[in-house]
């Protein structure tokens, strides 16, 4: 079973994030993978275990995602596609599903997996929309896998605790929800074969795809505060002495 | 400009976001002098339709058939695909739902368009509509615009408009028109089969009046200790955001959020949630919000009553002590 990651590297969850105009300052900060494509990857490596075949990680951004690039190797993939494009972060959910089903087509994937949202923009599309460009059916938001004849036993979150089973042929695109496994750490045995393995660059131009953005993002900001908050401040026990006080005489909760 | 509203139900309910996505229609229809239509797809759904009719909506679409009994992606694009060929909207309207982001963003991606998926809210900008959604887990917001032209197609965030605003029909009952669509059986490549919950929940957190709740903060299995021991002086239950059940730190019985429970309580107290967005929407609708964490810009503190910035390790146990001398 060859499978096919996407892979998107974000900023790191306690990065200070400083706004410049629609993007951030991408200066003096750290970046990782993004956290539901790790539970992506994990899921491709243990159905590669189980089915044999091969793993290929693939990811598209500017030279710094070749970081995270090597990190999926040293987890177990087995080559990477990097697909290199300095203004990444500008592009609208459907170019970027554009350029990587480009890439992807060129391959020979049983599957293709992403996780279920980037957290940096955040759009949630990018599985769907790769779906709909590569012709494949898909499902979101995927908590099991089984593979069984060809075809695979799938279970769906859904809302408010609800699940749903679901069968779907492959060919497929699944977008794969957190927690859904558990992530492996790199051994040093990975990150020392990590260094032979194959990283194919190609640049975004050179995929041929034309598109037009059919969104743009004006600006980010601070969002506006819907409520008004009373910080308390004071040594820890102060503040529990405040807090306790506000909880019962104001708000009236305890 | 004419808006088409996409509205949700399964097995004989309704998903409750349909109306908030319909006042969000009714009032961008009232800032922009355009026409609502509601939507409502399935099999054998014209009580939904009538329902529907009895809004303010200038008509409703109801579309049938019988490969569209269950939710599949495939049948809802191919069947939405030719209903908005066929009514020719300016802009498409959903809740954004899980079920609205398996299929919509490629609904939009068949016709040529893009979506704004998750909107928190609007501004009309001299008829231009600018979309304001949420981006790196609710630390900032982005103001969007479509650059295309129409149709577009964009969803709204559960809880971002109020479903009690949702106006009635003027004169009893708008039009409801059947619209009808083809498709075929081998065209549907995925099967849905049965819809079902994990071990019923021994503890049903929608009821706690209290409730104490841990995020990343936590840093460790072994930390969950002092927030029990905080969450037993207040006589609390304890819960907490996904990546703590994800971990298995705790029961995914205990999770708040989009994907676990949604809660109101009198008081949620949050030790150590940034506040992403996935959780936010399950605890925003709580009376008063008490949020602790060492991250001054931490987003939960946008809706938090009192905030406290600091190490909760250093906060938790005095609080306990503070709590058991209150009694």
């Amino acid at each position: 079973m060859n499978i096919i990651v996407c892979i998107k590297q974000v900023p790191a969850k306690d990065a200070p994030l400083a706004i410049a105009g629609n993007w951030i300052k991408e200066s003096d900060i750290g970046f990782e993978m993004n956290e539901p494509d790790s539970y992506a990857l994990e899921e491709a490596l243990r159905l590669k275990e189980k089915h044999g075949g091969e793993v290929v990680a693939l990811s598209m951004g500017p030279e710094r995602v070749k970081q995270t690039i090597k990190e999926a190797l040293a987890k177990g993939a087995d080559r990477a596609i990097h697909i290199a494009d300095d203004n990444f972060a500008q592009l609208d959910p459907l170019g970027s599903a554009k350029a990587l089903a480009a890439a992807i087509q060129k391959e020979k994937a049983d599957l293709v997996l992403t996780g279920l949202q980037s957290d940096d923009h955040g759009f949630g599309q990018t599985g769907v929309l790769l779906a709909a460009q590569l012709d494949r059916p898909h499902a979101t938001i995927i908590m099991q896998i089984d593979v069984q004849d060809g075809k695979m036993k799938l279970k769906r979150e859904l809302e408010a605790g609800w699940f749903q089973w679901m069968e779907c042929t492959l060919p497929a695109v699944l977008t794969i929800q957190s927690g859904i496994n558990k992530v492996r750490y790199a051994t040093l045995k990975g990150i020392m074969a990590a260094k032979k393995k194959e990283i194919a660059t190609v640049s975004r131009e050179s995929l041929g795809v034309s598109h037009e953005a059919t969104q743009k993002i004006e600006k980010i900001y601070v969002p506006a505060k819907t409520k008004k908050t009373e910080f308390l401040t004071g040594t820890p026990k102060e503040v529990a002495t405040k807090l306790v006080e506000k909880l019962k005489f104001e708000a009236r909760v305890i | 400009m004419k808006i088409l509203v996409v509205t949700e139900q399964r097995q004989g309910k309704w998903n409750n976001a349909s109306f908030e996505t319909l006042v969000a229609a009714q009032q961008i229809a009232k800032d922009t002098a355009s026409a609502v239509s509601a939507l409502v797809i399935g099999k054998g759904v014209s009580s939904f339709a009538d329902e529907l009719a009895t809004k303010n909506v200038a008509e409703v679409l109801r579309v049938e058939h019988d490969l569209l009994e269950a939710y599949t992606p495939d049948g809802f694009c191919m069947a939405l695909k030719q209903v908005v060929e066929t009514a020719k909207p300016d802009l498409v309207l959903f809740p954004h739902t899980y079920q609205v982001r398996d299929f919509a963003p490629k609904l939009a991606a068949m016709l040529g368009k893009g979506m704004i998926g998750d909107s928190i809210g609007y501004r009309n900008e001299g008829g231009r509509l600018v979309f304001v959604r949420q981006m790196f887990q609710g630390k900032t917001a982005a103001d969007v615009t479509f650059t295309g032209a129409a149709p577009w197609f964009a969803s709204f965030q559960s809880g971002a408009f109020r479903a009690d605003l949702l106006a009635a029909h003027a004169s009893g009952k708008a039009p409801v028109n059947v619209v009808s669509v083809t498709m075929s059986a081998e065209q549907i490549r995925t099967k849905p089969m049965e819809l079902f919950k994990e071990a019923k929940s021994a503890v049903d957190l929608t009821q706690a009046p209290l409730i104490v709740s841990i995020g990343r903060g936590i840093k460790a299995p072994e930390n969950i200790s002092q927030a029990e021991a905080l969450a037993k002086a207040l006589g609390a239950e304890i819960a907490a955001s996904r990546p703590i059940c994800d971990e298995g730190w705790l029961p995914m019985e205990r999770q708040i959020g989009s994907s676990g429970q949604t809660v109101a309580p009198k008081l949620y107290l949050a030790l150590g949630i940034s506040g992403a967005i996935q959780h936010v929407v399950g605890m925003k609708g709580a009376r008063t919000i008490v949020a602790i964490n060492k991250d001054s810009n931490a987003p939960i503190f946008e809706i938090a009553d009192y905030g406290v910035v600091g190490d909760i390790f250093e906060i938790m146990p005095a609080l306990t002590e503070a709590l058991e001398k209150a009694k």
